[in-house]
């Protein structure tokens, strides 16, 4: 996908190899050959599914910020809304059990929890935002703030656990597979790929960026603007509904610290992706390789003892910030 | 007036100036003087190299050949900044002003005047004020820049050339956006400038404006000087002849056979709050209707509101169907289109290519679940050819082409959702005679083949030229109408003003 995607924008621009395009699969490229000569183990089976599989949560999350971003809009409430949903689905399992047992039945009910839960905190981010014409940042600033406090509340400054049984019965959505994949791997998958062809070939994605690029000229070409940003959080509220269904199996708890800073993770996976962090530009493809960079450089770290793990914050910062000047670079020869 | 100027040494100077942009030559040794005491019109075509060679001169470009000559001595100014230091002002069309700040804060960025280590508010307010009044501008100080209209913008600019005592002053089109009594008031202001010694450089696409002030006239095409001489004895008609390389044939085509009596849009009682009341008209098919009167008089808000991009009270029907309010979405259903003043602001994503541009407004035609690519690839095609869109490549940024092929690139954007009923909004500011024409033979073709054509113009010419029916707006209402013969200079401006029709009056 990422290859294919690269090569057709180069023949767009008449041949020319675009380092501005080719930057973050570059950078890829080179974390793996780093990956691969510190540490044999690297491309090992389950070296790889592990690395995947936890990018997962995150990606899933992205793919979705990058619409936000690319339409003009920003959601820092994402991580909390997470640990919330999170919370929300065992809650919702755990007062099932009497009725429905130990079934599937229960674990659609949670998962369909999760779906709904998602896609009304998008909308209420995204009814404030466009209907309630407050900025985005101050919004989801506040939202973050109530979805984290209320998980809080719900655990009771503890931690919510899933029914013990029910959890051996949920436990193959996130440590089972298909042929070998682990599902997060497959679900992350298929909405990247989703993504990408709803911002590229799609009138949706034409006018996520349009409104992004410039409002009034949206507007003035007949694009609901408003029903697009609005459409765009919605979207993201959905994924991290997702994103929590394939999340909770893992751990069957929520707390207070569960998908704490992933809005910041989301946030620069998609701008090391090369999406413009004011918008009007973005691409899905770039998103998923700047997630995937940002999780090598913490499992190249946890394999070796070159450099400490502690200092995983402070590599995924230099890269965040490198990849911004890239970024101005790309405007300033345009 | 001192016109003796002409023979003082110039204070800043192009000798044998070229520029490249990578391969393509933009200017080819030019040579331009500039006098103190003297007005200098630079005019041509969009594309002729006025902008490149005004950047120059304000320090904003290098050339790539050639020299840079300050009171005669060679000077490469390093950046505008430099520029500025040496006395040497730009007024770009585009305004470098800061909209959340007040104009007294504007005119005096940079610079402020402190007392200790305050700021001297007083004193620069009333040096701010005291300037606004010599361009007999009546806005406060004290009032936000992101408040004031266009035309008043355009003078806080002129104020803020005017505070740095600018000895050189370059001026991009300073007129485009004014009402005629402003364009009047800057033209003396001009007048006072250069009696006071300033060199002025002044581009403007209104010939009758260049007879008006200039002392010596430069035509640029394709980046050569291709006439330079005083301007006493230069005709407008030269002028144009020069800048298009070829004889003007009647500018405006012979108007199209007279519309049919089927009305096919019905405006009644619409009111836009504070800034129109009760304006209520028809259109019929085949017509071009004018909406003339002076800026700020409320046509373009009326117009938003009838398309529904704006909040307005009234019923607006398209044949017999009647517009929800304030749905821009329904309207294009309906077949009816409006065209923005402002292409920039409103029309055209300047960072995005040209096919992404072209098809917005209509890419529901373009999509069946996914967007047919090739299917867009071809309307650009034909988008180019029909609309002849000169553009460098097809991948360019809409925000690269110059003011007149972004102009025609917006009306085929418009022409792609085919509508019955357009209303184009100042359909010529700011681009040259030769796209002029063109476009004025576009609007005269859509009417001929049956559809209807708004035309809102501060041009006169335009409004006399292409309209069957004239419809003149003062102060936010419906000042008159005038049709066929009546439809003349005096008779508009009359309306215009507020003085009702001349018969009446006499």
């Amino acid at each position: 996908m990422t290859a294919t995607e690269t090569q057709a924008r180069g023949t767009r621009r008449g041949m020319r190899l675009d380092f501005h395009v080719l930057g973050p699969v570059l950078a890829l490229v080179a974390l793996i050959v780093i990956g691969i000569l510190l540490n044999p183990n690297f491309l090992s089976y389950g070296n790889i599914t592990n690395v995947l599989a936890r990018s997962a949560f995150i990606g899933i999350i992205a793919v979705g910020m990058t619409f936000v971003i690319t339409s003009g809009g920003l959601d820092l409430s994402v991580g909390s809304m997470a640990a919330f949903i999170a919370g929300l689905m065992i809650l919702v399992m755990n007062a099932l059990l009497p009725t429905l047992g130990v079934s599937v039945a229960t674990i659609l009910a949670g998962m369909a929890t999760a779906l709904v839960a998602g896609l009304v905190a998008g909308a209420i981010n995204g009814l404030l935002v466009t209907r309630g014409r407050i900025e985005a940042f101050i919004v989801t600033l506040g939202t973050m703030g109530i979805y984290r406090s209320l998980v809080t509340w719900l655990a009771d400054g503890g931690t919510l656990s899933l029914d013990f049984d029910l959890r051996t019965l949920y436990g193959p959505v996130y440590y089972g597979g298909l042929l070998g994949v682990a599902w997060p791997i497959i679900v992350f998958a298929i909405v990247a790929i989703l993504g990408e062809l709803a911002m590229r070939h799609t009138a949706f994605g034409r006018h996520c960026a349009a409104t992004g690029s410039n409002e009034q000229v949206a507007r003035y070409s007949a694009v609901h603007v408003d029903k697009v940003r609005t459409a765009t959080y919605i979207m993201l509220g959905v994924l991290v509904g997702v994103a929590t269904i394939m999340y909770v199996p893992r751990l069957g708890s929520a707390s207070s610290s569960t998908g704490l800073l992933w809005e910041l993770e989301a946030i620069a996976a998609v701008i090391i992706g090369g999406t413009v962090l004011k918008g009007g530009y973005g691409r899905v493809w770039g998103t998923v390789v700047g997630v995937l960079i940002l999780s090598l450089i913490g499992n190249i770290l946890n394999l070796t003892d070159v450099v400490s793990p502690y200092l995983n914050g402070a590599i995924q910062g230099v890269i965040i910030i490198l990849a911004v000047v890239m970024q101005r670079g790309r405007a300033a020869s345009r | 007036m001192g016109r003796t100027g002409v023979t003082a040494p110039p204070a800043l100077a192009l000798r044998r100036v070229s520029r490249r942009f990578g391969p393509i030559e933009v200017l080819h040794e030019v040579d331009l003087a500039l006098r103190p005491g003297s007005v200098h019109a630079l005019i041509g075509e969009n594309g002729a190299g006025k902008s490149t060679t005004m950047k120059i001169l304000g320090g904003y470009l290098e050339p790539s050949e050639g020299e840079v000559l300050l009171q005669g001595a060679s000077a490469a100014f390093a950046s505008s900044e430099a520029a500025e230091a040496a006395g040497v002002v730009m007024i770009h069309q585009e305004f470098n002003l800061a909209e959340q700040l007040t104009v007294e804060e504007n005119v005096f960025l940079g610079r402020e005047l402190r007392r200790g280590p305050f700021l001297d508010h007083r004193t620069m307010q009333a040096r701010t004020a005291e300037l606004l009044v010599r361009l007999d501008c009546r806005i406060d100080p004290r009032s936000r820049v992101s408040d004031l209209s266009v035309s008043d913008k355009q003078m806080v600019e002129i104020a803020k050339a005017l505070a740095r005592e600018a000895r050189v002053l370059i001026m991009d089109e300073p007129t485009a956006v004014l009402t005629r009594r402003e364009t009047g008031v800057l033209l003396e202001l001009i007048d006072r400038l250069r009696a006071e010694g300033a060199a002025i450089l002044f581009t403007s696409h209104k010939l009758d404006e260049v007879a008006r002030i200039a002392d010596e006239v430069t035509v640029l095409r394709d980046g050569e000087v291709v006439l330079a001489q005083e301007a006493a004895g230069l005709t407008e008609d030269r002028m144009a002849v020069a800048m298009v390389g070829r004889e003007m044939s009647d500018l405006f085509p012979p108007k199209p056979a007279a519309p049919s009596t089927e009305t096919v849009l019905d405006v009644r009682g619409m009111t836009v709050p504070g800034r129109v009341r009760d304006a209520s008209f028809v259109l019929r098919r085949g017509e071009v209707l004018a909406f003339a009167g002076l800026v700020g008089s409320g046509r373009t808000e009326l117009m938003e509101g009838v398309v529904g991009l704006r909040e307005a009270t009234g019923a607006v029907f398209v044949g017999e169907r009647r517009l929800p309010r304030g749905d821009f979405g329904a309207a294009l259903d309906a077949g009816l289109v409006y065209l923005t003043e402002d292409r920039k602001q409103r029309g055209l994503l300047l960072d995005k290519p040209l096919r992404e541009n072209l098809t917005l407004l209509a890419l529901h035609r373009f999509t069946r679940g996914l967007i047919d690519k090739r299917a867009e690839d071809r309307a650009l095609d034909e988008a180019i050819r029909d609309f002849d869109i000169r553009a460098a490549t097809r991948d360019m940024a809409a925000g690269h082409l110059s003011g007149g092929n972004q102009q025609k690139l917006l009306l085929a954007k418009t022409m792609l959702a085919e509508p019955d009923i357009v209303i184009i909004d100042e359909p010529t500011r700011g681009i040259d005679i030769g796209t002029k024409q063109q476009i004025y033979g576009i609007i005269h073709s859509l009417a001929s083949a049956g559809r209807a054509v708004i035309v809102v113009s501060s041009e006169m010419q335009e409004v006399i030229g292409l309209a069957h029916r004239v419809i003149v707006m003062a102060a936010g209402r419906v000042a008159g109408e005038l049709e066929g013969r009546d439809i003349h200079e005096e008779a508009i401006v009359r309306l215009a003003m507020g003085l009702g029709r001349s018969g009446e009056a006499a």
